[in-house]
């Protein structure tokens, strides 16, 4: 019995913070140059995930699509109770727009079979654009419930779920399998569980074995480093802290709808935001230039 | 998805709740009639629901040509697969180059569940439209007209141009006051075509159960005049100098997401990226250092006045009239000179 949950997590760049440094030549932003975060509402999907499983018994797989360094999202999965974590990593995804990201993710969701729930985050602070999660579930052909809040009830094949629309709220009742999008305000993620931290911190997929094994031996030889790629990974396996790792073959995705292929959107041009600087009519902080200034707002038909 | 083709109307999708429409969407009316009439072809309207042909006279005074009505009681309220089946299979009837949706919570469940299905590309929380040519630096092949959709991407700190050559429609969403609310002709003329779309089972298998909708109270958006503090306001009771000065002008309070975090004031009232997007005739901002999120919500003002302290802050950089000085003496000043004039 129970429930299986797939949440798909995402590591993006904090927006929040971008400083002059982390631009580029070209007026695009350097990615590298950014702290990489766990995107927040993602950690809101995981938590909606987990307190089903802790309540109602069953999975959390967590999936994130991205480049080996996104292994980091994984871990604090992991950190938080997730049962299972995979990587997609693949060079021929990159550039791909939200409809190729989640066809490939969709990919993945049926390779891994059978599943109750699967839980985004609303959007990601990157893009900001909420369109990977019902694009997700369209290729799945399953319905969706965006913005949800609270679960009302869930029992045998079908779930009430609660939304915040802005103006208002909603009570959805949906036949299983589901994919909801889940917003800031429905929980509150649990902390990272010091047990779990203990044990998962050494966990690695093998996009970072290899990435670690060329950097501590840049003299080693292909074939040696190969070698020791095997045997750490082959230990890792052994004490269960292998992050499974998948490429698009591994999903049986069709090339032609991953990466820029697959993208129907393009990027015409990216401009970096420069402030206008046509500069404005200084006024003093005096009686009489204050009043000049209603004055002049009611000659121009601006106030009156 | 569907191939180009230049003869292609361009779309709106009409949202309306209880039968009401929302303003976007006749926001939107506006700005395609404008790439309508560049491109050279007819405006449409996808209006899918229950009791609304109503609705129809309202989108031809804002400038569709023809209504595409979708009548079914099952569509009565909003549901996202019911919706998307109506407009996938208009789309695939009709063939319209370019289909729009406000970006309110169902324009963005929605458009996504269509761009899927047909396979075709969807832009997020477009600024700006317009229609210009593009040549593929890698294939040289040149693509004509096409819909340029410009919105600001890693938190506002780009604006990226988004194109879609090659499958359509081209489609995006705008947020709500980003484009600006004419008023409509009511002698225009237009068509209004009956459509019928059959419903599987399984696209009306979520029921919505229980229903809740709480009528706006601050009306920013509707607002001629705003006052909007921010963090430099300092106190909640400092506060009151805002709806004083708010209430001496005949305007509305808005306010920063800092102001809103202090608890100096409600949410709703909050403008910016996160918040509303505003255009007044007059926009007031005391003590708001204009991130460049707050200034997403309301550069497009026809006139700014900034009252700040710090000469550098960057709120200055879209202002038309700057004040350095602390606003509590300077608010206090702006209240007489008004109360004065009105004498
Ligand atoms: C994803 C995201 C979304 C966001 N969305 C929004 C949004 O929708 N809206 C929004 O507003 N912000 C938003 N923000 C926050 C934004 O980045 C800024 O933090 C916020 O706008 C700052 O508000 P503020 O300028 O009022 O406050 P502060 O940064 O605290 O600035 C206060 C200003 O007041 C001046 N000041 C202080 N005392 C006085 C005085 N006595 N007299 C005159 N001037 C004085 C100071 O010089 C300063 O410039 C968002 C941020 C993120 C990351």
């Amino acid at each position: 019995m129970g429930y299986d949950c797939i949440v798909c997590v995402k590591q993006v760049p904090d927006t929040a913070n971008i400083t002059g440094e982390a631009m580029k030549e070209d007026g695009t932003v350097n990615r590298a140059a950014l702290p990489a975060i766990f995107n927040p509402e993602d950690l809101n999907a995981l938590e909606a995930a987990l307190e089903i499983r802790d309540r109602y018994g069953g999975t959390v797989t967590a999936v994130c699509m991205g480049p080996p360094a996104a292994s980091e999202v994984l871990r604090a999965c992991l950190y938080r109770g997730a049962d299972r974590v995979i990587l997609l990593t693949d060079r021929r995804a990159a550039a791909s727009d939200t409809l190729a990201t989640s066809y490939i993710l969709s990919r993945a969701i049926r390779t891994l079979g059978r599943f109750d729930f699967v839980f985004c985050g609303r959007q990601a602070i990157d893009g900001d654009t909420a369109q990977v999660g019902p694009q997700l579930a369209e290729k799945l052909g399953i319905p969706q419930v965006t913005y949800f809040e609270s679960l009302v009830d869930l029992s045998g094949r079908s779930a009430r779920l609660r939304r915040n629309v802005g103006n208002g709220w909603e009570v959805l009742e949906t036949p299983l399998p589901v994919l909801v999008t889940v917003l800031e305000s429905a929980n509150t993620p649990r902390p990272a569980g010091a047990r779990r931290v203990m044990r998962y911190k050494r966990a690695r997929s093998p996009a970072e074995v290899i990435a670690a094994v060329k950097a501590e031996m840049p003299e080693a030889s292909e074939e040696t480093c190969e070698r020791e790629v095997g045997r750490r990974v082959e230990h890792l396996r052994m004490a269960g802290l292998l992050i499974d790792q998948w490429d698009l073959d591994d999903i049986q995705a069709d090339l032609a709808w991953c990466g820029l292929a697959g993208s129907p959107t393009k990027v015409y041009r990216v401009q970096s935001i420069v402030l206008k600087k046509e500069g404005y009519t200084e006024i003093p902080p005096t009686e009489e230039g204050v009043r000049r200034l209603i004055h002049e707002l009611i000659v121009d038909h601006t106030l009156g | 998805m569907i191939e180009p083709n230049r003869q292609g109307e361009v779309w709106v999708f009409a949202e309306q709740e209880d039968a009401t429409l929302n303003d976007v969407s006749l926001e939107l009316c506006a700005k395609a009639r404008e790439l309508a009439d560049t491109l050279g072809v007819k405006v449409g309207a996808a209006l899918p629901g229950w009791n609304v042909r109503e609705l129809s006279y309202r989108l031809i005074a804002h400038g569709v040509d023809r209504v595409y009505c979708v009548q079914d009681a099952r569509l009565e309220q909003y549901r996202t697969l019911p919706y998307a089946r109506a407009l996938c299979a208009l789309i695939a009837r009709h063939r319209p180059q370019i289909l729009l949706f406000g970006a309110t919570a169902l324009g963005r469940d929605l458009a996504p569940r269509v761009a899927s299905e047909m396979r075709a590309g969807l832009t997020a929380d477009c600024t700006d439209l317009q229609i210009g040519d593009y040549t593929d630096p890698r294939t040289k092949i040149r693509h004509e007209k096409l819909l340029l959709q410009v919105r600001p991407a890693f938190g506002g700190n780009i604006i990226a141009t988004i194109i879609n050559y090659d499958r359509w429609p081209q489609m995006a969403t705008v947020r709500e006051g980003v484009m600006a609310l004419r008023d409509g002709d009511p002698r225009r003329g237009g068509e209004i075509i009956e459509e019928a779309v059959p419903l599987s089972e399984a696209e009306l298998a979520v029921r919505v159960i229980e229903r809740h909708r709480e009528a706006r109270k601050v009306n920013l958006k509707a607002a001629r005049i705003i006052v909007a503090g921010g963090g430099g306001v300092g106190s909640r009771e400092n506060f009151a100098l805002i709806h004083e000065l708010a209430s001496a002008i005949g305007g509305a309070v808005g306010a920063s997401r800092a102001a809103v975090d202090a608890g100096f004031i409600g949410k709703e009232h909050q403008i910016g990226q996160t918040g509303t997007t505003v255009r007044p005739a007059l926009y007031i901002a005391c003590g708001i250092s204009g991130q460049v999120q707050h200034r997403a919500g309301m550069e497009e003002s026809a006139k700014i006045i900034a009252i700040n302290r710090d000469r550098e802050a960057p709120i200055f950089g879209v202002a038309h009239y700057g004040i350095v000085g602390d606003l509590r003496q300077v608010i206090p000043m702006m209240i007489r000179a008004i109360r004065e004039r009105a004498r």
